[in-house]
């Protein structure tokens, strides 16, 4: 029998250790599972029957089971710094992402810790929606024997802050299910709050757990896989070199975007196609001098940032985030200045959200002056600000075409108003970074944007902007398989002659045959706006023919449009061409989503 | 098989099914700003050519872009004559359909725009098609646009000679309906013979393309010897007879190989009006039949003239015509030049020449041309003539109108600049950046160089002549430089062969005084020869005819011997 047909009926393993098995060897090729399995039969023969003995249910309901619905990662990483912990006290622990988990397991936890974002207008991420509707439909059973804790993510300047981990708590409350502790609910500088969570339920989870549990043999060789992913990570990155950033829009266009190539060196970093690279920045010295200036601090007091003593400038430029707002900051200038107009504004939470979009720091300090009372030293200035933290870019190489090197694809992000002009702290990093910069990086894996298994399989790339990043992975990656999927890429962006992103390797993919078609949607190229839904819906007929040969179907891009018009497009195509019902269609493309048929990456 | 190779352009055409080839195909992909390459030579057939940008180039391939593509059009206007209304709606194509937002007079008294993308060439075309203009033949080894002076001032004259362009024009365009099909989406007739789609062209039309231009002296502004076949108008009494016809003119020609040369046509005698049609096609068709198809550089009427001998020519094609020449009539032809300002025409209308640097209508800080012609073709009752020294009429003004016109054309910059009487009778052709044949500037370069010119003449005390100046990027000679008195084509950025000796009226053509200099070697050569002729210059006597009455150069009789000799 084959690994991926295993269920817990036919064997002497528990479900969740079925799915923790399936879920571990799906990762492994075949050296390692033959380096596994006599690593196992090893173990088995030394008698060590306590570790492999047939897990009792009292046994397996001292696993503790941390779920996270992530889309940018932070959700992940919180939830394995918490399972880490979990381990080192000697728990067992089953971490896996909403989107893996078999949702009929539910019943049978008894110990749930979820960490969950929120997007947009209230919306879960994508791989924590089929578990949140699920909690929410007559299908969900009764969770009497559940202790639980929701650590929420949101951005309070969006009205619906914090709304799906609100969602996953009254839900499991209302199943009967006892929370550990009130639900914690994070903004964007979550870190503090987010480590406190963690001492806080470990707390309270103790007196449940029986002190005689044990960690199954399983999690140790999971976990030290885990580790051996890489000695680099978002607190410890690597710190390569860039070798290029060329601009890859034309001179005419009025976007400036960058092919950006960075070398990873002996790092032994590795990544897969659809992973996204963490990127460490620094402010600009430019912007960091206009702050002090305005401010009238000087570059060299001493300040005390995370028990270091460092220069304000140092700090400034390497330690804290001045390119993004967020509302706390806004609130606490405005009582700084004692601006009536920052007074009024920080009042209404819309208003505020409009602001930062922007707005950046130097804006505050530039427009509302300080009180005069308002005593802001060097200190207190490096404690209002947040901490710095990195940018992720997908990755637009596969490591199979440039080994040792990572490609992103960045858009400078720039904003002129008022004469001045902003830009964004990583992407006027990486765009203005000479050969040879350095600049500290991390590999963020994303296990819900992959290529099909199967090289047979057709994929549909829909990546209009930056959004087309990963697709050129998928491309090298697909010819570097030797993959003879047949390939279909939608792209968009304003103009064909000054914004066609790699257009001279589109157009060899094409006439190699790697790319077996494209359309494009070049919106201000004529009178009326065209962009790749538009595209979506012309070509709706063969598209859906892909779609009924198994095509794949990805996007990536914008989540707050693009990704949406697109999903719109899909379920008109798959109305009109499929003829289903809108019901259907929405089930059709959820059944796709859970079958990883349809994949986004969209921020 | 000892057959011969043709040149890879006559299979193009043979296989292109009449000039369609896959350019519909081409119009649809949409990943590339260009057309296939057999396909870039078809759709010369339909008035463009695909440029690309070339200052751009090496950035762009850094960019992970393909070269800026673009498509130059060129119009058919027979005589370079076209209404307000026409204007109006060819100026509203140049400001939302091209990049270059601007219009650019021609040579050959059309118009060609640049910078249209692809995906704008069918609206373009479908825009001209609604002023009744078109594109077909105005590129392509075909009869082009024919040219015929625009005098006003003999309106009569003139209006029976255009009429004559006109005629040879329609006459001999392209039957096949692939412009049609392709530009105009009108429905795809069966045809299968070559006589019903193709009756004087058949399906490889000519070997190369095929110049036409109508003189009525005593202006030569057309440069009627500058042409494959010309004719030149004769009258009696104010009233046109015939032509004296010239054939075998023609300026293209290779660095480097001498069996090319340019070439001034031969006289071939007087025609009357009612057998131009039959001599025009004749000689087009001894061409299409004599020509040469393997080697393209060697392909113009003028080598085919020249392989088989004049008099065979001409017997060949007093054959096909089935009319004899006549002893040539007497007339004098003369100044190249455009009348610049206002003239009264004979039957009292009033026209006004406006000179148009380099020919480009484009607003610019500080002049408003492509505004100012707008304006003017709003209330403009009259009409327009492209000149063939890229400068514009405004004709048939009625004198009570002339004062609105001549203040718009001052508020506009299109009146007003001091000319001098060598920049009044110079022209540059295209070139760079655009233009992939070229291998220096010329339209960006050349006011400055006139400048240049200007100053040496009054630092010689010869302002007051007019010196026919002329420049391109390459030898193939779409400013006619080899009839210049003061020639320049490129031969590598900023560095030009300076050709000598050709007399003012175009009835002579230069030769080479010295090779692939730069502006400082060739002001300084010029300056010495300006002081020598300021003194030793006979009364009257033109800056051509002075340097080889002086010997600076041969005078070059036959070009096949005298210009590389």
């Amino acid at each position: 029998m084959l690994l991926k047909e295993l269920s817990s009926l036919a064997s002497p393993l528990s479900q969740p250790q079925v799915e923790k098995l399936k879920q571990l060897t799906a990762e492994l090729n075949a050296v390692q599972l033959a380096w596994v399995s006599g690593y196992l039969a090893a173990t088995a023969n030394a008698g060590n029957q306590a570790q492999l003995a047939p897990v009792s249910d009292a046994q397996a309901a001292q696993t503790v089971t941390i779920l996270y619905g992530s889309q940018t990662g932070n959700g992940r990483g919180i939830a394995k710094a918490l399972a880490d912990k979990a381990k080192a006290q000697g728990y067992s622990v089953n971490l896996a992402s909403m989107g893996e988990y078999n949702v009929r397991q539910l019943k049978q936890e008894t110990l749930l810790l979820l960490v969950v974002s929120t997007h947009g207008e209230g919306e879960a991420p994508d791989d924590a929606i089929e578990l949140h509707k699920f909690l929410a439909s007559k299908r969900a059973p009764q969770l009497n024997n559940l202790h639980y804790s929701v650590l929420a993510l949101g951005d309070s300047s969006y009205e619906f802050f914090c709304q799906t981990g609100k969602d996953f708590d009254a839900r499991l409350s209302a199943l009967g299910a006892k929370a550990l502790l009130p639900l914690v609910e994070c903004d964007v500088d979550y870190e503090a709050a987010a480590g406190q969570w963690h001492a806080d339920v470990l707390t309270a989870v103790k007196p449940l757990i029986q002190t005689t549990a044990k960690v199954v043999a399983l999690n140790d060789t999971g976990s030290a896989q885990v580790a051996s992913e890489s000695e680099f990570t978002k607190q410890h990155p690597y710190s390569a070199e860039v070798l290029v950033s060329q601009k890859i829009t034309g001179r005419g266009s009025d976007r400036d975007v960058r092919h950006v190539e960075i070398d990873l060196g002996e790092s032994g970093l590795r990544y897969e196609v659809g992973d996204a690279l963490g990127v460490w920045f620094s402010n600009s010295d430019t912007l960091v001098d206009e702050i002090l200036a305005g401010l009238g601090l000087a570059a060299d007091t001493k300040v005390t940032v995370a028990n270091e003593s460092i220069s304000l400038k140092q700090a400034l430029i390497e330690k804290k985030e001045l390119t993004q707002l967020y509302p706390g900051l806004v609130k606490a200038w405005a009582e700084l200045s004692a601006s009536p107009e920052l007074l009024a504004l920080s009042e209404d939470k819309e208003q505020v959200r409009q602001f930062i979009l922007h707005h950046q720091f130097a804006d505050l300090v530039a427009n509302y002056k300080l009180k005069p009372d308002a005593n802001l030293d060097a200190n207190k200035l490096v404690e209002l600000l947040r901490p710095l933290t990195p940018r992720l870019y997908s990755i637009a190489s596969s490591q199979s075409e440039v080994d040792t090197e990572v490609h992103l694809t960045v858009a400078l992000v720039e904003d002129e108003h008022q004469g001045q002009t902003r830009f964004g702290g990583a992407s006027h990093f990486l765009a203005s970074a000479q050969e040879g910069a350095e600049v500290k990086v991390y590999v963020e894996p994303n296990k819900h944007f992959r290529l099909p298994e199967d090289p047979q399989t057709p994929v549909i790339m829909i990546g209009p902007g930056t959004g087309v990043a990963p697709f050129r992975a998928f491309m090298q990656e697909r010819v570097a398989q030797g993959a003879e999927g047949d390939s279909w890429l939608f792209f968009g962006n304003p103009h064909f002659e000054q914004d066609f992103l790699y257009q001279t390797e589109w157009q060899q993919y094409l006439k190699n045959g790697d790319l077996t078609r494209i359309d494009v949607a070049f919106s201000r190229d004529q009178a009326h706006k065209i962009y790749v839904q538009h595209r979506i819906k012309e070509q709706g007929q063969a598209l859906w023919q892909w779609l009924q040969n198994g095509a794949h179907l990805y996007i990536c891009g914008d989540a707050e449009r693009m990704a949406k018009d697109v999903h719109q497009a899909l379920l008109e195509v798959a109305v009109e061409f499929g003829g289903l019902s809108s019901e259907a269609a929405e089930e059709y493309f959820e059944t796709l989503r859970s079958h990883k048929r349809y994949q986004k990456d969209v921020y | 098989m000892s057959e011969q190779k043709l040149a890879l352009n006559e299979y193009l055409k043979t296989d292109s099914d009449y000039l369609r080839g896959t350019i519909k195909e081409g119009l649809d992909s949409s990943v590339t700003g260009s057309f296939s390459d057999g396909d870039q030579q078809l759709i010369k057939f339909h008035g463009f050519y695909q440029q690309d940008d070339r200052d751009l180039r090496n950035e762009r391939k850094e960019q992970k872009l393909e070269p800026l593509y673009s498509f130059m059009l060129r119009a058919r206007v027979p005589g370079g004559v076209c209404t307000p209304k026409q204007w109006l709606g060819v100026d509203e194509i140049a400001s939302t359909l091209t990049s270059s937002n601007s219009i650019r007079l021609t040579t050959r008294q059309t118009f060609q725009y640049h910078g249209i993308p692809k995906r704008n060439l069918k609206t373009i075309i479908q825009g001209l098609d609604r002023e009744a203009l078109d594109s077909i033949a105005a590129c392509g080894d075909v009869n082009r646009n024919v040219m015929c002076n625009p005098n006003p001032v003999e309106s009569k004259l003139h209006a029976q000679a255009y009429e004559v362009a006109k005629k040879l024009s329609d006459h001999l365009l392209p039957h096949t309906r692939a412009y049609a099909e392709i530009w105009l989406d009108e429905e795809k007739l069966l045809t299968t013979e070559d006589e019903t789609v193709e009756p004087v062209y058949g399906k490889t039309y000519l070997p190369r393309k095929f110049k036409m231009a109508v003189a009525v002296p005593p202006d030569n502004d057309v440069d009627v010897y500058t042409n494959d076949l010309g004719f030149i108008a004769v009258a009696e009494n104010g009233e046109l007879v015939g032509f004296n016809l010239t054939a075998g003119g023609g300026m293209g020609s290779t660095h480097g190989e001498v069996e090319t040369f340019p070439r001034l046509a031969d006289d071939f005698g007087f025609i009357k009006t009612e057998d131009v049609m039959k001599f025009a096609e004749a000689v087009m068709t001894v061409q299409r039949d004599w020509g040469n198809r393997t080697n393209r550089k060697r392909s113009r009427l003028k080598y085919t003239i020249v392989d088989h001998g004049y008099e065979k020519f001409k017997a060949e094609v007093e054959a096909r015509a089935g009319v004899k020449f006549e002893p040539k009539r007497d007339v004098v032809i003369g100044d190249r030049g455009d009348r610049y300002g206002w003239v009264e025409g004979v039957d009292g209308k009033w026209h006004l020449t406006l000179f148009i640097e380099s020919g480009r209508i484009k607003d610019v800080p500080g002049k408003s041309l492509q505004t100012g012609m707008r304006e003017i073709a709003k209330i403009h009752k009259g009409d327009f003539r492209m000149t063939s020294n890229q400068n514009m009429i405004i004709a048939g003004v009625a004198p009570e109108d002339k004062a609105t016109i001549e203040g718009l054309a001052r508020k506009h910059g299109l009146l007003g600049q001091v000319l001098t009487q060598t920049r009044g009778h110079s022209i540059a052709c295209v070139a760079l950046p655009t233009c992939p044949l070229a291998m220096a500037e010329a339209e960006r370069y050349f006011p400055e160089f006139i400048d240049h010119i200007d100053a040496l003449q009054a630092k010689n005390g010869i302002s007051d002549q007019a010196i026919v100046v002329r420049m391109t990027g390459c030898p193939n000679g779409c400013a006619r430089p080899f009839a210049a008195e003061i020639g320049l084509v490129g031969k590598a950025p900023g560095r030009y062969n300076l050709y000598l000796g050709a007399n003012f009226e175009g009835t002579r053509l230069n030769k080479m005084y010295r090779e692939n200099i730069q502006e400082a070697e060739i002001l300084a050569e010029l300056d010495a020869l300006f002081a020598r002729y300021a003194v030793e210059r006979n009364a009257g006597e033109t800056f051509g005819n002075f340097t080889v009455r002086t010997g600076v150069v041969k005078a070059v009789i036959d070009a096949a011997k005298d210009f590389h000799g």
